[in-house]
């Protein structure tokens, strides 16, 4: 069953919290990972890993580097989960 | 035909670590490439590192070590009759470093050999130890990681040379011989993913260290956390029981991130701060120093993990000496 936008949302906004620091509160659609959250490349792969655990969904080094704000990462999870 | 018995069990006796005494800091790195403290810190989490002299070689480093392991144990080098040295920076091919610092750490004609497993070589090397005592092919081992990486580091490449180090640590290996006495190093969790080798490497003689830096940190990140698990279940530790968690100074950015994926709530070994990445001496020098300065406590329960170039990796539960 494919998860909806706001489960995935929280399950990401828990990964940023434990990963980044970022309140989980502060992990809305719009924010970009880079200017807004303050999160590197390093932390995006982190956050990657983290999330193949949570959600099933591979985001290979290829993908990562497209995926600048927090919607792009729900969209990309929704997509690649439906299609599974 | 007639076999050996060897001991039940093996251990520690001791640590001894050393670094060369010149400190590059990363001000003095930003004088020579685009960087900056700021951006080191944040990026590796080094702050400084040790440097070898031009005339200090591996060998040099590996006596230093391998003499205050030694003397820590209260041994004298006529009781080793193993000497292994994980390296993966000798100056020279042939001979190899373990016959020569033996020799010059007054070690009697033991078996000697040098071992590559890169940065994953300590714990190879104490695998290694560990089974020979057991086996009784030898009694007292001595095991020395020992590096001068700093002869195979492009200066000019800021994704390098922030990283690479020298240094060297050693452990003392020996039997448990008193009955009540728990085994001290516990079975090796270990294998490698030859199928990433090019991820680093040193492709001939005349290069330097290359390293893809994003790929190394996913397959650490990922792949790792599932052999230290492996490890403390084959020695039969929970995880939540150890007391410290001593992965190889890689980075500080991947020491964190397995240690959040461990889970575990154990102190973790930071010594990369000051020591740089020192490749097979990291494990041991970040012990050694930790015994030091009363970090760490004598029967305490430490999970060593090795992993790089190879790509190599081994992971082990010891009890500290």
């Amino acid at each position: 069953m494919a998860m909806t936008e706001q489960e995935i949302l929280a399950g990401l906004g828990e990964i940023i919290d434990e990963i980044a620091g970022v309140p989980a509160d502060e992990v809305t659609p719009d924010k970009s990972f880079v200017d807004d959250l303050d999160i590197d490349s390093l932390s995006m792969v982190e956050i990657a890993v983290a999330a193949q655990d949570k959600f099933g969904v591979e985001i290979p080094d290829d993908e990562l580097k497209n995926l600048k704000t927090v919607q792009d990462v729900v969209v990309f999870v929704q997509r690649s989960g439906v299609s599974a | 035909m007639l076999l050996r018995h060897g001991a039940p069990a093996a251990r520690i006796l001791a640590f001894g670590g050393y670094q060369p005494a010149n400190v590059v800091t990363n001000d003095d790195l930003a004088k020579s490439v685009d960087t900056s403290d700021e951006w080191i810190r944040s990026r590796v989490g080094i702050a400084s590192r040790r440097i070898a002299g031009p005339d200090e070689t591996v060998t040099d480093m590996a006596v230093a070590a391998g003499g205050k392991a030694l003397a820590a144990s209260g041994l004298s080098p006529a009781d080793i009759d193993l000497v292994i040295v994980a390296t993966c920076t000798p100056e020279v091919q042939i001979p190899n470093v373990s016959a020569s610092a033996a020799h010059r750490l007054g070690i009697i004609a033991p078996g000697a050999y040098d071992l590559n497993a890169a940065c994953a070589g300590f714990c190879y090397a104490l695998a290694n130890a560990a089974d020979a005592v057991r086996a009784g092919t030898a009694r007292h081992v001595l095991v020395i990681g020992a590096e001068k990486l700093s002869q195979w580091v492009d200066w000019t490449d800021r994704s390098t040379c922030i990283i690479f180090a020298d240094g060297a640590g050693a452990a003392v290996v020996g039997p448990v011989t008193d009955p009540g006495e728990q085994p001290g190093i516990g079975p090796v969790a270990w294998g490698s993913a030859g199928s990433l080798a090019d991820k680093i490497s040193i492709t001939d003689r005349d290069s330097f260290i290359v390293q893809e830096g994003q790929a190394v940190f996913r397959w650490a990140t990922t792949e790792l956390a599932p052999v230290a698990r492996a490890a403390c279940e084959r020695a039969g530790v929970a995880p939540e029981d150890l007391d410290v968690f001593v992965p190889h100074q890689a980075n500080l950015r991947i020491v964190e991130a397995i240690a959040r994926r461990l889970r575990i709530g154990a102190r973790v070994a930071d010594d990369i701060v000051h020591a740089g990445n020192t490749s097979s001496a990291s494990i041991p020098l970040a012990l050694s120093r930790m015994i030091e300065r009363d970090e760490i406590a004598s029967g305490q329960l430490a999970l060593l993990l090795g992993y790089g170039a190879g790509m190599c990796y081994a992971a082990q539960v010891i009890r500290v000496p």
